[in-house]
């Protein structure tokens, strides 16, 4: 079953307790991996998530990595982190490596989504991106936090500098590419939909 | 009108100064410009107006957010209005030649189009007597080098939030040992995914985790280079 949005943002997900390999993710990816899981027919990994809101607060992340890494080590046989950089500013890469648990490559899911090497590419600095479940958590992880609930004339001073937003599709959904492309007009900004897939998490977890 | 509204022009000067630090505190852009100019009209100088009404209210604002009482929308707000204020003053305390403690160049990085805590670094700075030169966003090595040699500026400020555009604050630094230019200027550097270790790697001067911290650290080293000059 795939939980709810709204309790993968607050609490995240616990673990099932079956396969050999935890994933510790961010609760923004559970749906995608699940999916994922369930199309490859991945037995052997197990999900549990921290929760999404840690998105907001990147300088908690790498703490909460470590402990949900020391609760579960005895577990299972390996332990694998689906968490990017992440705004972390390299210390859970460091991190990972100081436990000797690795992690998805890349500065952030907007990057793996699209894979690596396209992304970097792009050298896109002027682009606000969505993904799947930050377009239906769009109001929780944009809105309210940035004040723009209560002070709209804030806007300018977040998004003045940029010049689209790009809505990466993980999957295609009509009803999400519409809320989308209302989240860049509430932005004021131009509007891009790219379907991305899964792109490097499908590999990377694919090689576990 | 409400019977307890508060009229700005009936409170004494320090009554107005602390009701001058909640109207900041709660980002009232209007309250603070008609404070600012009651003070002038009171005879304040310029400089104290700055001082005692504006940077004395937004360092509560500071602190309250570094210990997480006060978030990002009202910190901007905020500095909205410690702005707005600041528009009346920058004028007069041009004409009145308030000290100058030092001049700092400040700007983000290549690939880089955040400038939110690069701006409220400036307005504090400025709001501490330093000379600000802004050079916006997406820099390039060579626009901070033109800039710091046109401006003979002593402070060099770089800013990043993303963590793949931070590392270019080490190109930045590299070039300017390559030209023999890097002890000409205090390095300091900030932005959400930097830390103290990284600062010291890329071998700036310090690393300011708010502004209030770029503050207090651009006053020690300027005052340190002064007594090593003197």
């Amino acid at each position: 079953m795939i939980p709810a949005d709204r309790e993968l943002t607050e609490a995240g997900l616990a673990p099932q307790g079956r396969g050999r390999i935890l994933l510790i993710a961010c609760g923004a990816l559970a749906r995608e991996i699940l999916d994922l899981k369930a199309a490859n027919g991945w037995a052997h990994l197990d999900l549990t998530c921290l929760p999404a809101k840690l998105h907001l607060y990147p300088e908690k992340i790498t703490e909460a990595v470590t402990e949900a890494v020391a609760k579960h080590r005895a577990d299972y046989d390996g332990i694998f982190v689906v968490y990017a950089d992440c705004g972390t500013g390299g210390l859970l890469e460091q991190r990972c490596r100081d436990l000797d648990v690795e992690m998805v490559a890349g500065p952030h899911c907007y990057s793996f989504f699209e894979g690596n090497e396209t992304f970097a590419a792009r050298e896109e600095f002027t682009a606000f991106y969505l993904t799947d479940f930050l377009v239906r958590q769009f109001d929780a992880f944009v809105w309210k936090p940035m004040g723009l609930d209560r002070h709209p004339e804030l806007r300018d001073m977040y998004f003045g500098n940029y010049d689209k937003l790009v809505y990466q599709a993980q999957t295609d959904d009509p009803a999400l590419d519409a809320k989308a492309k209302d989240c860049a007009e509430r932005l004021g900004l131009a509007y891009e939909r790219r379907f991305t897939g899964y792109g490097d998490l499908a590999t990377a977890l694919s090689a576990l | 009108m409400a019977d307890d509204e508060i009229i700005l022009s009936e409170l004494d000067d320090e009554e107005l100064v602390l009701q001058m630090h909640d109207d900041l505190y709660d980002g009232l852009k209007e309250e603070i410009e008609e404070g600012v100019r009651i003070l002038l009209d009171r005879g304040w100088t310029p400089y104290d107006v700055l001082t005692k009404a504006l940077v004395a209210g937004m360092t509560i604002v500071g602190a309250d957010f570094r210990d997480g009482i006060l978030f990002v929308p009202e910190v901007l707000l905020a500095a909205n209005a410690m702005k707005a204020g600041m528009a009346i003053l920058k004028p007069l305390l041009a004409e009145t030649g308030a000290p100058k403690v030092g001049k700092m160049v400040i700007g983000t990085v290549k690939g880089d189009i955040h400038d939110i805590g690069k701006n409220l670094v400036g307005m504090m700075m400025e709001g501490a007597g330093f000379e600000v030169v802004d050079i916006g966003i997406n820099n390039p090595v060579e626009k901070y080098l033109e800039a710091l040699e046109r401006e003979q500026a002593d402070i060099l400020g770089m800013s990043a939030l993303l963590t793949t555009t931070m590392p270019y604050m080490k190109v930045v630094i590299d070039t300017l040992k390559e030209k023999g230019m890097r002890d000409d200027y205090i390095v300091l550097v900030g932005g959400a995914p930097l830390n103290e270790e990284f600062g010291k790697a890329i071998g700036a001067d310090a690393y300011c985790r708010d502004a209030a911290v770029a503050v207090q650290t651009a006053k020690d080293f300027v005052s340190r280079k002064h007594n090593s000059m003197a």
